[in-house]
């Protein structure tokens, strides 16, 4: 008798400070085919699946701002080659949320390059965000980005890997640590990402994705006090302006984007994750203008 | 040896070693004069060019803080009025201000700088009378630095498109900007310079308690020969900020204030398309390290917190001084006290003049109370002070804790909360360790710890060797809950474009 | 070298440049401005310092420290300078024509002003001024010494030039224009003041940039700092430069808010000048007639 092997299905869980836990609510929903069919069940991540990850991407924040530049320039671009070489399974997995292979070939190729551009970026911003400040007064003075805390992030509901990408990379390029909420209705890819990102060199809780309901969470995401700045591309009003009036408990700097804009690729998206120290200092000068010259 | 053998005959004949600051020879007082100055017994609302009569009616007084004597009474504009003006801010929005050559929008903003250079003195003593700050400060720092302002952003005006490359910067429309009450002149500069030269228009009200500069820049504006429409100024309280904030035609929103109202600002705007900066309060942290140039960091203390009164929301209100050193730093910190002359803000050698209202004196004497109560250690220099108008001696508390207070809330008076510190570690954990997030200075002689404290303390300015220093090309603004948004230098042109 | 002083603190230029523009913004007038014009007066070392010095110049010179201004009316009650600074061939003159007067000889000696000599003819030096009837002593530090690091040898040359004064105060010039920077200076002056100098001093008028007003203020500084570990008050004299009277007012502003009133006297603060008398009393007689003065009517000896 002809035995056909029975694939394994994965069990999608959450990504949360480099581990990969079910919801702690035990809540699932299902994610279908357009026909309807289950593709698998999604964790239906809560309110403290969301607090223990800003916990994670608070404890992980100091160490990665910290790290130079240029390291997390090479971490990012190892996530790139990591995607490169995995680049079937997200294809697959895009494919099976009901994109054509063309679209989800090129959709991967995309977030392949998105992630190449902004890693690029990781040591090169400050040169163009910074600057020297010509002051009056004999003081050494100058403005560079600092990486601004925890980002609370709101992936765009399409594009459920490009989009999710773009939606935290320039964030976490900058240095900054993030927690996301993947696509609702496509949010298996992310959880296929997060394996990647795993695999990749990232320091855990850097980059921390949830799945779940914008609907349910909203308000978690947007009050929470730990949270620096909130990022969102999805264009519910009703949401986004509770969103933004919840934020004001903490003065949470807020970034309602449209959905197309998180798969630009440009600084003025890093420029937005970072705050602006200016530094001064004295400079001595014996002797006046005249000595030395 | 001999030399210690002089030294130790010559300790025994003085064995007090008191330094007396005061004594026979003080200076006479040295009173700026008001002769030449002129303030009108009403001011109407800037509104269109011209000065007009609010709709509503109503006119509130503004006082000397520092005699109490009602200086003029001002319009207190209603929601009407703030659509009036904001109806004209966009008109001239619509019809000649965006219509001007960039170029010709930098020459009006030049016109602007050089007329207050022209009128600083009259500006810096009716900065004074009004708001109680020393005229020392008004004449060397508020109106120098609020014409110089003016004269920096002029000169971004025709460069826009280098300032941000790969984008075509434009104007949001009509700018709604809401000031304090600390530096009148200065934040009126602040707000208008970078807005005007971007090519917004401006609808700007000025604190209630200190409305008199910002119409005498109305009046200075005005014969400038700015179109009409493009600065309007609405004098009033909360309720005329709150409808300038409301209302509908204004697409940006600019405020300095307290972090409470930042908050409210915040919630108020949310959903609407308004762009917003807050530069709200701070609890910064001072911090020197026992190899610290000692006498500059003291300095730097006195100017930290008792520059303006302390009504400054960069004030260096926490001072860390590392264990070797307290003794010593707080010795000359008294001293250094003894010769702040505390006093009429006209007299040229007033160090500390008036608390700019009533109310700010009584919540400084308040959280006096509530530092006495947690037990802190109170100190207060021998100064006397006015009977008459709102005036605080400079004080500290030493021994406090970081779960005191006056070591957590901002107190926006001549008050210091002195701890002292051990490690690093321990001091950058301490400093940080507080919602707001605006300045900090490091006092140390070693520069590889500086650079390790300014780029781990969570603050938007840090001073190194130096503390409350400004300048127009410098950006200034906060992290956390002391706002967001940088004013000043290039990244002060960035709240006031769009791409 | 046990001896030398502690740690001296480190001294930011730019601080101490500001905190004298603060100084300089203070305002002095009427009453308090006649008080200080006359108390620079009575602080003055007036000072001749030339190779072409004669006795009869030095006569004249002791005579106008005694007569400042005889044309001003008698009810102004002008003070006489609080010293004479020679040269050490010139005390025996000096002190023969102040005699019967409160004003002071002070002679400069320790091979003045640059300091080049071995240490035994510095000592000879001061004796012989000491020996001729100076009151005070202005001696120079080896700036050499100073700038390679030998602080021990400009320790040592201070307490033994200290030893030959005897009863005479010992002024400590530490030339600071030679110095590097504001934290040697503020390290000469404590090495000077441990050493047991009674004053230090500036400069030596010799040498460019003479006394400046962060310089002083950073020895002041020093001074205070002295006098809280030790209790033991010591002076101080800028010197070279200082012409006018605002200046004067100037640094009288800054002993008063970095000392006190207790060196606001010329026991503890003296101005090394030549100049500066006929300007104060060109001030003084301005406020007192309300007329601005010409220097004609003001004798230059």
């Amino acid at each position: 008798m002809m035995m056909e092997r029975i694939p394994v299905l994965k069990t999608y869980k959450l990504y949360i400070g480099g581990q990969f836990p079910r919801t702690e609510s035990g809540r699932f929903y299902a994610v279908k085919t357009s026909a309807g069919k289950l593709l698998a069940n999604a964790c239906l991540a809560s309110r403290k699946d969301f607090r223990n990850a800003v916990v994670a991407a608070r404890t992980a924040f100091g160490s990665w701002c910290s790290r130079s530049p240029f390291n997390r320039s090479q971490i990012l671009y190892r996530l790139a080659e990591m995607m490169e070489s995995r680049k079937s399974q997200l294809t697959e997995e895009l494919k099976s949320a009901g994109y054509t292979t063309a679209k989800a070939e090129k959709e991967t190729d995309d977030a392949i390059d998105l992630v190449v551009h902004y890693s690029g970026w990781c040591d090169k911003y400050h040169q163009f965000m910074g600057t020297v400040n010509p002051v009056s007064s004999s003081h050494f003075n100058f403005s560079s980005p600092e990486a601004m805390g925890v980002m609370a992030v709101v992936a765009p509901e399409e594009a459920p890997l490009v989009g999710l990408l773009g939606s935290f990379i320039p964030a976490i390029a900058g240095g900054n640590t993030a927690v996301v909420l993947a696509s609702e209705g496509k949010p298996l890819v992310s959880m296929t990402l997060a394996e990647i990102i795993h695999a990749s060199d990232f320091p855990a809780g850097v980059i921390n994705i949830l799945t779940g309901q914008l609907s349910e969470l909203h308000g978690w995401m947007a009050s929470h006090m730990d949270v620096n700045a909130l990022i969102c591309f999805r264009n519910d009003a009703t949401l986004t302006k509770k969103m933004a009036e919840l934020a004001s408990a903490n003065v949470k700097r807020t970034f309602f984007h449209p959905a197309s804009k998180a798969q630009e690729q440009t600084p003025y998206r890093l420029a937005e994750t970072q705050e602006i120290k200016t530094t001064w200092h004295p400079i001595e000068n014996i002797g006046g203008a005249k000595a030395g010259y | 040896m001999a030399n210690t053998k002089n030294i130790k005959q010559k300790a025994n004949s003085t064995p007090d070693r008191k330094l007396d600051f005061n004594g026979d020879w003080s200076y006479a007082p040295s009173l700026e004069g008001t002769e030449h100055i002129k303030i009108e017994k009403r001011y109407g609302l800037f509104i269109d060019g011209k000065f007009s009569a609010p709709k509503s009616g109503k006119y509130f007084a503004t006082i000397n803080p520092a005699t109490e004597a009602k200086l003029s009474e001002v319009a207190d504009a209603s929601a009407a009025d703030v659509d009036l003006a904001v109806k004209a801010a966009s008109r001239a929005y619509e019809k000649s201000w965006s219509k001007l050559r960039a170029a010709e929008r930098g020459k009006y903003l030049y016109r602007i700088a050089r007329m207050i250079q022209e009128r600083a003195r009259e500006f810096a003593v009716i900065e004074t009378m009004d708001g109680g700050k020393p005229i020392r400060e008004s004449r060397d720092i508020d109106v120098p630095l609020a014409a110089n302002h003016f004269f920096y952003y002029a000169g971004w005006a025709d460069k826009l498109e280098y300032a941000f490359p790969g984008k075509k910067p434009a104007p949001i429309g009509v700018a709604g900007q809401i000031i304090p009450w600390n530096f009148p002149l200065l934040m009126a500069a602040w707000k208008i310079a970078p807005a005007l030269a971007t090519g917004n228009t401006v609808v700007l009200k000025p604190a209630e308690t200190t409305p008199l500069t910002a119409l005498k820049l109305a009046e200075l504006i005005r014969d400038c020969d700015l179109p009409p429409g493009v600065v309007n100024i609405v004098t009033g309280a909360g309720t005329t900020g709150a409808a300038i904030v409301q209302h509908p035609s204004i697409h940006k929103i600019a405020f300095t204030g307290s972090t409470d109202v930042g908050k409210l600002i915040q919630k108020s705007i949310a959903g609407s398309d308004k762009k917003l900066t807050l530069e709200l309060g701070g609890k910064a942290a001072n911090i020197i390290f026992e190899d610290a140039p000692l006498d500059q960091a003291v300095e730097g203390i006195v100017n930290g917190i008792f520059f303006n009164q302390g009504h400054v929301c960069c004030a260096g209100s926490r001072l860390f001084v590392q264990e070797a050193v307290i003794e010593t730093v707080v010795a000359k910190l008294k001293d250094r006290m003894e010769s702040l002359i505390v006093g009429n803000p006209l007299d040229k050698n007033t160090d500390i003049g008036a608390i700019n209202s009533a109310s700010q004196l009584k919540t400084i004497q308040q959280y006096i109370q509530i530092g006495k109560k947690e037990g802190a250690e109170f100190y207060q220099s021998s100064c006397t002070i006015p009977a008459k108008g709102f005036f605080c001696k400079p004080t500290l508390f030493l021994n406090v804790s970081q779960s005191h207070r006056i070591a957590q809330e901002e107190i926006f008076g001549p008050v210091l909360a002195i701890q002292s510190f051990r490690t690093i570690e321990e001091v950058i954990e301490k400093a940080n360790n507080i919602p707001y997030g605006l300045s900090a200075g490091v006092w140390t002689d070693k520069g590889s710890k500086i650079f390790n404290l300014t780029s781990r303390l969570r603050a938007g300015v840090v001073w190194a060797n130096t503390y409350n220093k400004f300048d127009p090309s410098s950006p200034f603004g906060g992290y956390k809950e002391s706002g967001f948004g940088r004013e000043g230098g290039l990244h002060g042109l960035y709240p006031y474009v769009k791409f | 070298m046990q001896y030398l002083p502690p740690k001296s603190p480190s001294v930011d230029q730019v601080g101490a440049e500001e905190k004298v523009a603060r100084i300089c913004s203070r305002s002095i007038k009427k009453d308090s401005k006649m008080y200080a014009l006359k108390m620079a007066l009575n602080m003055i070392d007036l000072t001749t310092l030339e190779g072409k010095d004669t006795e009869a110049k030095v006569m004249q010179m002791c005579y106008k420290a005694m007569h400042l201004h005889d044309q001003a009316p008698n009810n102004l009650n002008l003070p006489t300078v609080a010293a004479v600074c020679v040269y050490p061939v010139f005390v025996a003159t000096a002190k023969k024509t102040l005699n019967g007067s409160t004003v002071k000889v002070a002679s400069v000696a320790t091979a003045f002003p640059s300091g080049q000599s071995p240490i035994d003819v510095k000592i000879r030096d001061t004796q012989f001024a000491v020996e001729s009837g100076a009151d005070e002593v202005d001696m120079v530090i080896s700036r050499g010494e100073m700038l390679r690091g030998n602080e021990s040898y400009v320790f040592d040359e201070i307490a033994a030039i200290k030893e030959a004064c005897g009863q005479a105060r010992l002024k400590v010039i530490l030339e600071t224009g030679e110095l590097n920077n504001l934290d040697m200076v503020r390290r000469a002056a404590d090495i000077a003041m441990y050493a047991g100098a009674d004053f230090i001093k500036t400069s030596t008028g010799k040498i460019s940039p003479a006394a400046t007003m962060p310089v002083v203020l950073t020895m002041l500084e020093a001074i205070r700092d002295f006098y809280r570990a030790t209790g033991v008050m010591v002076g101080m004299k800028p010197a070279g430069g200082i012409s006018n009277s605002k200046t004067a007012l100037h640094y009288l502003i800054m002993v008063k808010e970095t000392l006190g009133q207790a060196w606001l006297n010329n026991n503890w603060f003296r101005f090394g000048a030549s100049s500066l008398a006929n300007d104060l009393l060109m001030q003084i007689m301005k406020e007192t007639s309300g007329l601005y003065q010409s220097a004609d009517y003001f004798s230059k000896d």
